[in-house]
């Protein structure tokens, strides 16, 4: 499409640098936005997005640069300054009131006043016209916490049109979604742009970029590397941008020969979480599982792992039925969970990487309880070196290590329980395609070495490289097997989004 | 909101009428309109000052002083009242509010401004504020017989034949609901407590939410200890000891979640009642004043439990079955 | 990947002198020869080795408690009725002595009631997963409240000879250290050992620091916290022993305002109010700078609430120096 004359920017971002202490998280970068125009924001996670998304949003103040909305130029010292400019985003993970409103949440921070009063009458009727909008099917008095997932999603969304921004930014913004809502979304996306409005689409699906971008920018390592018309280049150009290097590298497959079978789980059920689970697993074996965010994998997996109750169904382990009722059970069992969300569940920022890796496994590096540091150490040494670990030392603050050699540090204080059976969900999530790799490999090394291995993803490359069948969950429950050779992307991803199921098509 | 209101505070509601007919029962002076009048008397200042802790919790906070707070600013405005004789009685409720906010706010800055939490600062200041009753007084104490009549009238007086201190409990409370129902800044209190990472990306400073609270705290303790020195006639260094704690109970049976975000003018104000009626009733039902504690604290126990049962999470809501069977529910 | 290291990892950070000098068991030990230079200068009798050994008297069993508060408050919990827990053992003991039992059926009982006051507050809130603050609330009103109902006014002064053997007495003749200071010495180098040597220890960092990771990790939460307040109403009783040995009486009204008292001493001794960090040395030295501060102070006569003033001020002003030191560092 050949423009004559450009409309000017509407969001100019020049020499705009930020540093955290040790880290360089931004650098001499640059972001053009035109009015009416979607342009993907790309780049490895590390790669400086959220903290772009962060400054824009006037969350953090950069060190340097300049920022100008429609040619005036800003600066924010808080997000109710980048209201003021026009600028919104829809944050990657929800950050809303559980126990408030639909309605409050969309306008916490900016609700109507008469007189000094809350306008609760026009709050309440501009909420449901937003809800209108987006074809929800809830009402604008529902509380929060009773909203699925997706649903929650789309009150993020109103929050943020509640705004009238001229600016949105949508961080991952389908990660939730179903195939339908994502088409929703994109008709969403292109009324917006029909008013004029700009939108900064980040996400790392190639297929959703393009579709619905018209440019693109790419940052690496804190560093613009180059922007352009989408309709001018490849995915293997992007991706060659993005990572610094071509693509066959990130996923090693082995071939393993397989031994027997070490996990059989018949029939499992939650009461709201999961039901009818069943699958089973052999040594050697690296099962993929796979489906839309809250599509209850985690929640399987932490069944299997003692944390979330069972009210059906069984667990054999070796041929041994086992009954669990605490991690503790689970881990005796040989099986171990590294979950999903590292910081909350997996670590320990104040301890040192030799506290974070013993502490599942303390009783083998304690005499009548009394720990022996030297056991530590050794045990920590030898994992982190062989995970390729990069610390200052062994006492070293896990917190201040990246995400991606905290990442490996929670592995191996699951392989130091020695382990049959190793859970991974999301492990490579939110880390540096470096780590990445090294966390894919390996897998395969353990695999090769006789683990089961379980893995749950969201990312459609990662399970297809890795695993030696997928399952599909929707909605609590198993879709579909697929074996290595029948899958299919479509296939998988209209199986995830609930569109051969069983059960009604609309969740 | 309102479905909020339906059950917890209803039953609460119901409860509190259960037991008042009850004693009732037993003492049938306990329900004459003179009686009951009294209980909102005794009560009033719990009523305040449990409303201004539910505000200080629903960030998060704690606010331990507010009791010796209280005990500070009637000293201080007594002392001063007997040294200026001629200060009316606005200047005396006056004095009483600045001082208990400038309480409130040494509370407010160091954990707004300096970060400290708040169950750190507030044990300080309760230390700091109790020694310094003494201080001041230099260990005296000041009975009716230090105050003068402008000082000792207002708890006295009536208006529509009913007391005054029920008029201020009303007018406070009233302003209190507003805030917290219909201000922003009074919503963005139930956001700080909620979800502080959420309240910040909306722009709310919670710093400036924090001060306000404590001061908001203060200000109430403070007049309330004028009202406490001059509705008893006494001012020394151990009046309402321990009252923190009563003041806290009142807002857990109300149902204010001490982890903050959750909590209503209704609950608190019916938590308030419910340990007015029971200080009450002890004594008209024949019960020794002893077993006050006792009782005050199982019933601390039971709301606990009650409120945490209640509030449980309802667990991920995954399968479908289970989602609508919670909408379905909530209509 | 091979095998061999591809970054250079050192065992141990290199140490460093400021990081040494910044610690806060380090700061603790120059304010405690602060205070002996100061008290030593203000009154001549406080370096007398006799006065110094009856001073442990008043902060002995006190101490007891801060040790077991410590690693409560490092696992993110509290207790607040410790003392009230100490007025339900002093009770229980007076009743069996006016029954006639002997000394050592005394103690049995004493540490049993304890450890079954904490047994409760533990499985409440452990069962229903309620915040502790709040439990102990109303258990402290509970527990005390029972010593009110039962006792009334009254006291129980009939203890059998030899009761006050460990509350009142001196380990040697020679020196006179009395059996509560060594009791206190012995458990902490105890709980010292336990908390920075043992799984046990390391689990409950782990518990203070992120509970849902420990509990990911296969640490036995609840188990744990449980443990922790039967270990604390142990040691309730155990001062319930000493103390009412040491004072041959029991009043409902005994060991009073105590557990602020030991949160305090706890606080100041580095242990974060948000759990996952303290050392035992830390509140060591912060019980003996808190306790030789109030018996300096007393020696010149000044009154035990005004001690209490500075004691606020010195929990405020510790808590907020390391805060301010690193904002001014970062600005």
């Amino acid at each position: 499409m050949t423009i004559a004359v450009e409309p000017p920017p509407i969001l100019e971002l020049a020499h705009m640098s930020k540093r955290f202490p040790g880290v360089r998280a931004l650098h001499d970068v640059r972001l053009n936005l035109r009015p009416g125009e979607v342009m993907a924001l790309l780049g490895e996670n590390g790669a400086g997005k959220s903290t772009l998304v962060k400054i824009l949003t006037g969350i953090y103040t950069p060190d340097s640069g300049t920022l100008h909305v429609e040619g005036q130029p800003r600066s924010f010292s808080s997000p109710t300054d980048a209201w003021a400019a026009g600028i919104t985003a829809i944050h990657q993970e929800t950050v809303m009131f559980d126990e408030l409103s639909v309605t409050e949440n969309i306008f916490m921070g900016h609700m109507p006043t008469r007189l000094g009063r809350i306008d609760w009458s026009k709050m309440y009727e501009e909420a449901a016209a937003l809800l209108a909008r987006l074809d929800a099917d809830f009402s604008p008095h529902t509380l929060l916490k009773r909203l699925g997932v997706a649903q929650k999603h789309l009150v993020e969304i109103a929050r943020a049109l509640s705004h009238d921004a001229r600016i949105i930014i949508m961080d991952e913004p389908t990660a939730a979604l179903s195939s339908r809502e994502i088409e929703d979304l994109f008709r969403i996306i292109e009324q917006l742009k029909a008013q004029g409005r700009a939108i900064l689409f980040i996400s790392h699906k190639f297929d959703e970029i393009f579709r619905i971008a018209d440019r693109w920018t790419c940052l690496r390592d804190g560093e613009y590397v180059g922007e352009g018309q989408i309709s001018a280049v490849t995915t293997a150009d992007l991706v060659k941008l993005m990572v610094g290097r071509s693509i066959e590298h990130v996923f090693p497959k082995r071939e393993v020969a397989m031994g027997d079978v070490v996990l059989e789980v018949e029939d499992l059920a939650n009461p709201t979480e999961f039901d009818g689970a069943s699958f089973s697993l052999r040594a050697g074996e690296i099962l993929g599982l796979y489906g839309l965010v809250g599509a209850g994998r985690s929640e399987l997996m932490q069944a299997l792992f003692g944390l979330t109750p069972i009210t059906r169904g069984s667990i054999k382990v070796h041929g041994k039925p086992i009954a669990l009722s605490s991690p503790s059970d689970a881990i005796a069992a040989g099986i171990a969970y590294v979950p999903e969300d590292r910081q909350v569940q997996g670590t320990f920022q104040p301890f040192g990487l030799r506290e974070n890796t013993t502490l599942a496994s303390l009783a083998q590096h304690a005499t009548h309880g009394i720990i022996s540091y030297a056991a530590e150490l050794a045990t920590t040494k030898k994992l982190g070196q062989r995970l390729s670990v990069k610390a200052a030392s062994w006492e070293q603050r896990l917190g201040e290590l990246s995400g991606g050699n905290q990442q490996k540090v929670v592995i191996a204080k699951w392989l130091a329980t020695s382990p049959h059976i190793l859970i991974l969900d999301e492990p490579t999530k939110g880390i540096d395609i470096g780590s990445k790799a090294a966390v894919h490999e390996f897998m395969g090394e353990l695999a090769a070495q006789g683990l089961a291995i379980i893995l749950v993803s969201s990312e459609l490359p990662e399970v297809m490289g890795m695993a030696d069948s997928i399952q599909v969950m929707h909605a609590g429950r198993f879709v579909r097997r697929f074996s290595r050779a029948e899958a299919t992307p479509e296939a998988i991803v209209s199986a995830a989004s609930g569109e051969h199921s069983a059960h009604e098509a609309h969740p | 909101m309102t479905r909020v209101f339906a059950t917890r505070e209803l039953l609460l509601g119901l409860i509190v009428a259960a037991l008042m007919v009850t004693v009732g029962l037993r003492a049938p002076v306990f329900l004459t309109p003179a009686s009951l009048l009294n209980i909102l008397t005794d009560t009033s200042f719990l009523f305040m000052l449990t409303l201004a802790q539910m505000a200080v919790i629903l960030t998060r906070g704690i606010d331990l002083s507010v009791a010796a707070n209280l005990a500070l600013t009637g000293m201080i405005v007594a002392l001063t009242s007997r040294a200026l004789p001629g200060l009316p009685l606005l200047g005396i409720m006056t004095l009483a509010v600045g001082v208990g906010s400038v309480l409130g706010m040494i509370n407010g800055t160091l954990i707004a401004f300096v970060g400290i939490p708040p169950i750190v600062v507030t044990l300080g200041t309760l230390a700091v504020f109790r020694g310094l009753i003494f201080l001041i007084a230099g260990g005296a104490w000041l009975t009716s017989k230090d105050m003068n009549e402008t000082f000792l009238a207002f708890p006295r007086a009536t208006w529509l034949n009913i007391p005054s201190l029920i008029w201020v409990a009303l007018i406070v409370s009233t302003a209190l609901w507003m805030m917290f129902r219909h201000s922003r800044i009074g919503r963005g209190l139930y956001a700080v407590g909620g979800n502080p990472v959420a309240a910040r990306y909306c722009g709310i400073n919670i710093a400036r939410q924090q001060f306000f609270v404590y001061t908001l705290a203060g200000a109430i303790s403070g007049l309330t200890g004028y009202l406490w020195v001059s509705r008893y006639g006494i001012a020394y260094t151990d009046i309402a000891q321990g009252y923190e704690l009563t003041i806290i109970a009142a807002c857990v049976i109300g149902g204010v979640s001490i982890a903050g975000g959750i909590g209503s003018v209704s609950g608190a104000l019916l938590g308030a009642l419910f340990l007015g009626v029971i200080v009450n009733a002890l004594p008209v039902i024949d019960v020794s004043p002893f077993w006050q504690m006792l009782i005050s604290g199982a019933v601390i126990l039971a709301a606990v439990i009650v409120n945490a049962r209640s509030e449980k999470p309802l667990g991920k809501l995954i399968l479908r079955e289970a989602r609508l069977k919670a909408a379905g529910s909530e209509k | 990947m091979s095998p061999t290291q591809r970054y250079h990892v050192l065992d141990r950070p290199p140490a460093s002198l400021s990081g040494f000098l910044l610690r806060w068991e380090v700061i603790l030990v120059g304010l405690l020869l602060v205070v002996i230079a100061v008290n030593t200068a203000i009154s001549p009798y406080f370096l007398d080795i006799y006065n110094l050994s009856d001073a442990t008297f008043n902060f002995s069993e006190k101490a007891l408690l801060a040790l077991a508060m410590a690693l409560l408050i490092i696992a993110r919990e509290i207790d607040l009725s410790v003392a009230a827990i100490i007025a339900v053992c002093s009770l229980t003991m007076g009743l069996l002595a006016k029954a006639g039992y002997g000394p050592g059926a005394l103690m049995l009982a004493g540490l049993a009631v304890g450890a079954a006051c904490g047994a409760v507050n533990g499985a409440l809130v452990t069962l229903f997963s309620l915040p502790s603050i709040v439990v102990t609330i109303g258990t402290m009103s509970l527990f005390r409240g029972l010593a009110q109902v039962v006792l009334g006014d009254q006291a129980l002064t009939k203890y059998p000879a030899g009761f006050s053997a460990l509350g009142q007495g001196y380990i040697l003749n020679s020196v006179p250290v009395p059996n509560s200071f060594v009791i206190f010495l012995v458990l902490a180098a105890l709980y010292g050992f336990v908390l920075h040597r043992t799984t046990l220890g390391r689990r409950i960092f782990a518990i203070g620091h992120n509970p849902t990771a420990a509990r990911f990790s296969g640490v036995p939460v609840n188990r744990i916290r449980f443990g922790l307040f039967v270990l604390i109403g142990l040691m309730a009783g155990l001062a319930a022993i000493l103390l009412t040995g040491r004072i041959g009486s029991t009043r409902p009204n005994i060991a009073q305002g105590w557990e602020l008292e030991v949160v305090t001493m706890v606080i100041l001794g580095g242990v974060s109010i948000a759990g996952g960090a303290g050392t035992i040395a830390g509140v060591v030295l912060s019980v003996l700078v808190l306790g030789l501060t109030t018996f300096g102070l007393s020696l010149i006569n000044v009154p035990g609430i005004v001690i209490s003033i500075l004691t606020g001020i010195l929990l405020i002003v510790a808590i907020s120096a390391p805060i301010i030191i690193k904002t001014i560092k970062r600005g």
